[in-house]
């Protein structure tokens, strides 16, 4: 039942021409960035500084690899984000869910302002000085448990997560089982949690990519470097170059230098790699869970 | 006859917490967090208002009235950090149909799996660390042995220095923000394209519309409700120009074209331990914020009936 006229359908071919095009120069404009790394971390950097390295590597050597190991603060630094990010996404998601699940119930008093109360946290705050004051005064400046536990509240985090228990709990069941003399908590660990996979592994996600990517709380609250997490470690290698800081003249210095330089490609990789293997099997997740977010808005 | 009925909603909602006590525990973590470290630092703003010092303590210290207040409109940075913080924000502001025009053109590809990689790929960059990310553009822009070096030696010509230009500062925080989120942000637009009844396509090609007019007629009008709820958002965070990002490509020869209001509050603040100076320049901030987003909201409920709140 094709009714188009001709000239629509030539339109549409343009149209066609024009979308492939967009999205093919998108690609490269995205993957080249993080493509041309890759294979300079494989080569020689002074084929890479002299513009010879475009599309594959040129002089290849592992040497930026062996390097990192010679850091004892990059792995330092490895271990200290793995434990953030699992203690840290464990507090997130168990205060965030709970918070969620009792303010998606509708028979709960006071609901309204209780709402209200964490919503009017994500437009106003202290402040950078007085929440640091109020951070010492608490006596977790520079310790670990300033990284996993006093900004682990996510108001977003609690709005999607409430609209998925509002639309995804059928409130049948909770009356079911009050008859059956189930209380409130029981049923949010047996019924409603293990109903709610989706939701607890899109938040999950959420916190650990969070979690390991985030570097402000740690410049902020973290004065000693044992307790650096990556991204403070990777600070210091890419952007305030300190290596390169320290070295003098001479063919020593050179060596230095093309160590230095081989070294801020394979930190990059190395740093990026958890995420980006993890990536491909939960991005199916991520966009269930701001389809879920879209729900309410 | 009101009193009888209100003691006894009285009655009936004490009754209510009584039962559902289970819920007040499973809200107590987040409520108790939320107190002691967002609220209770609130109330740690009247240090603005004083002359702080850490061993007198907040109530101790004495009262200065607006003085950091006039001391930041008077001083020589107020002009810069403002100009920059509000011309990067409508920079970035202007992005804003970016990842509209992204959701479009993804819903509009036909071949399936070439759209999934298209999705996998732009969706990438968006678990990048900001420190990375500003790693990658060193690496890249740098004039000596950058990428952009090699490129300009091409044909012969000396590379600009893109990172220690003052003018350029704002286009590089502002694009690279789009490399890296324009295909994440275009995810909430795509799942609101994915909600239009198929009838309505269909409907529209028995009526021999073209692709462009079910684009026009169809697909953009489904988009506004969205576009607005986060434009709004997007307006209250308008003079949030990002720390993380704008602190790390910072240095010494882009200063007055990279000192934005939250790296001023860092430096005046934990730097150089002004306190209530600090203080003072971050709460006109979040003020200005706050009101921003009350208007804008107030604003979008009287013409167009979408709203926050």
């Amino acid at each position: 039942m094709e009714l188009r006229i001709p000239k629509t359908r030539n339109n549409d071919r343009l149209l066609e021409i024009v979308l492939y095009t967009w999205a093919v120069l998108v690609l490269i404009v995205v993957m080249y960035p993080l493509f041309f790394i890759v294979i300079a971390s494989f080569s020689d950097p002074s084929a890479v500084g002299s513009g010879q390295v475009w599309l594959y590597p040129k002089g290849f050597t592992l040497d930026g690899y062996k390097e990192l190991f010679k850091h004892s603060n990059i792995w330092l630094g490895y271990r200290n984000t793995i434990v953030y990010t699992a203690v840290g996404t464990a507090i997130g998601l168990a205060v965030n869910l709970s918070a969620a699940y009792a303010l998606s119930r509708k028979d709960l008093v006071g609901r309204r302002f209780l709402s209200l109360f964490f919503i009017f946290t994500m437009f106003f705050n202290g402040g950078l000085v007085p929440t640091f004051l109020t951070i010492r005064d608490f006596h977790l400046y520079d310790t670990f448990w300033v990284m996993v536990l006093p900004f682990s509240v996510a108001v977003f985090d609690i709005i999607v997560a409430r609209t998925f228990f509002q639309t995804g709990i059928p409130p049948e069941l909770w009356e079911a089982a009050q008859v059956d003399g189930c209380g409130n908590l029981r049923f949010y660990v047996q019924m409603v949690l293990p109903l709610s996979k989706a939701i607890i592994s899109v938040l999950a996600l959420w916190f650990a990519v969070g979690q390991w990517n985030s570097y402000f709380n740690a410049l902020i609250y973290l004065h000693n470097p044992d307790l650096y997490p990556l991204q403070l470690v990777l600070r210091e290698i890419l952007v305030t170059n300190q290596m390169q800081n320290a070295l003098g003249t001479g063919e020593a210095a050179q060596i230095a230098l093309r160590l230095a330089n081989l070294l801020r490609y394979s930190v990059i990789i190395v740093a990026t790699l958890p995420i980006m293997c993890l990536y491909p099997f939960v991005q199916k997740h991520f966009n269930k869970g701001v389809m879920i977010g879209a729900v309410k808005s | 006859m009101t009193n009888s009925s209100s003691s006894g909603n009285l009655q009936r909602n004490m009754a209510r917490i009584g039962r559902n006590w289970g819920l007040y525990l499973l809200l107590l973590p987040a409520v108790t967090l939320l107190l002691c470290f967002v609220y209770k630092p609130m109330y740690g703003i009247i240090i603005a208002f004083k002359d702080f010092k850490p061993a007198l303590g907040i109530m101790g210290s004495p009262w200065a009235g607006l003085k950091y207040f006039e001391k930041f409109f008077n001083s020589y940075q107020f002009s810069i950090t403002i100009r920059n913080t509000v011309y990067i924000s409508l920079y970035s502001f202007a992005t804003f149909p970016i990842p509209i025009l992204f959701a479009i053109g993804v819903n509009q590809l036909r071949a399936n799996r070439f759209k999934r990689v298209f999705q996998t790929v732009t969706y990438m960059p968006h678990f990048i660390s900001t420190i990375v990310v500003v790693g990658i553009l060193m690496i890249l822009l740098s004039p000596g042995n950058g990428l952009i070096g090699s490129l300009y030696r091409l044909f012969g010509a000396e590379a600009p220095n893109l990172l220690g230009s003052a003018g350029m500062f704002s286009s590089l925080y502002v694009w690279s923000d789009v490399w890296q989120h324009a295909g994440w942000d275009s995810i909430i637009y795509i799942a609101a394209l994915s909600s239009v009844d198929p009838s309505l396509y269909e409907a529209a090609t028995v009526d021999g519309a073209s692709r462009w007019q079910k684009i026009r007629f169809i697909d953009i009008p489904m988009l506004i409700p969205t576009a607005i709820t986060l434009l709004i958002l997007r307006v209250g965070g308008m003079l949030g120009v990002g720390f993380e990002k704008a602190y790390l490509l910072q240095n010494n020869l882009n200063i007055s074209g990279s000192e934005v209001l939250s790296t001023y509050v860092y430096k005046i603040g934990l730097l150089s331990s002004q306190y209530s100076f600090s203080a003072a320049i971050n709460l006109f901030n979040t003020l200005i914020n706050f009101v921003l987003l009350i208007a804008v909201n107030q604003i979008s409920r009287k013409y167009s009936e979408h709203s926050l709140w």
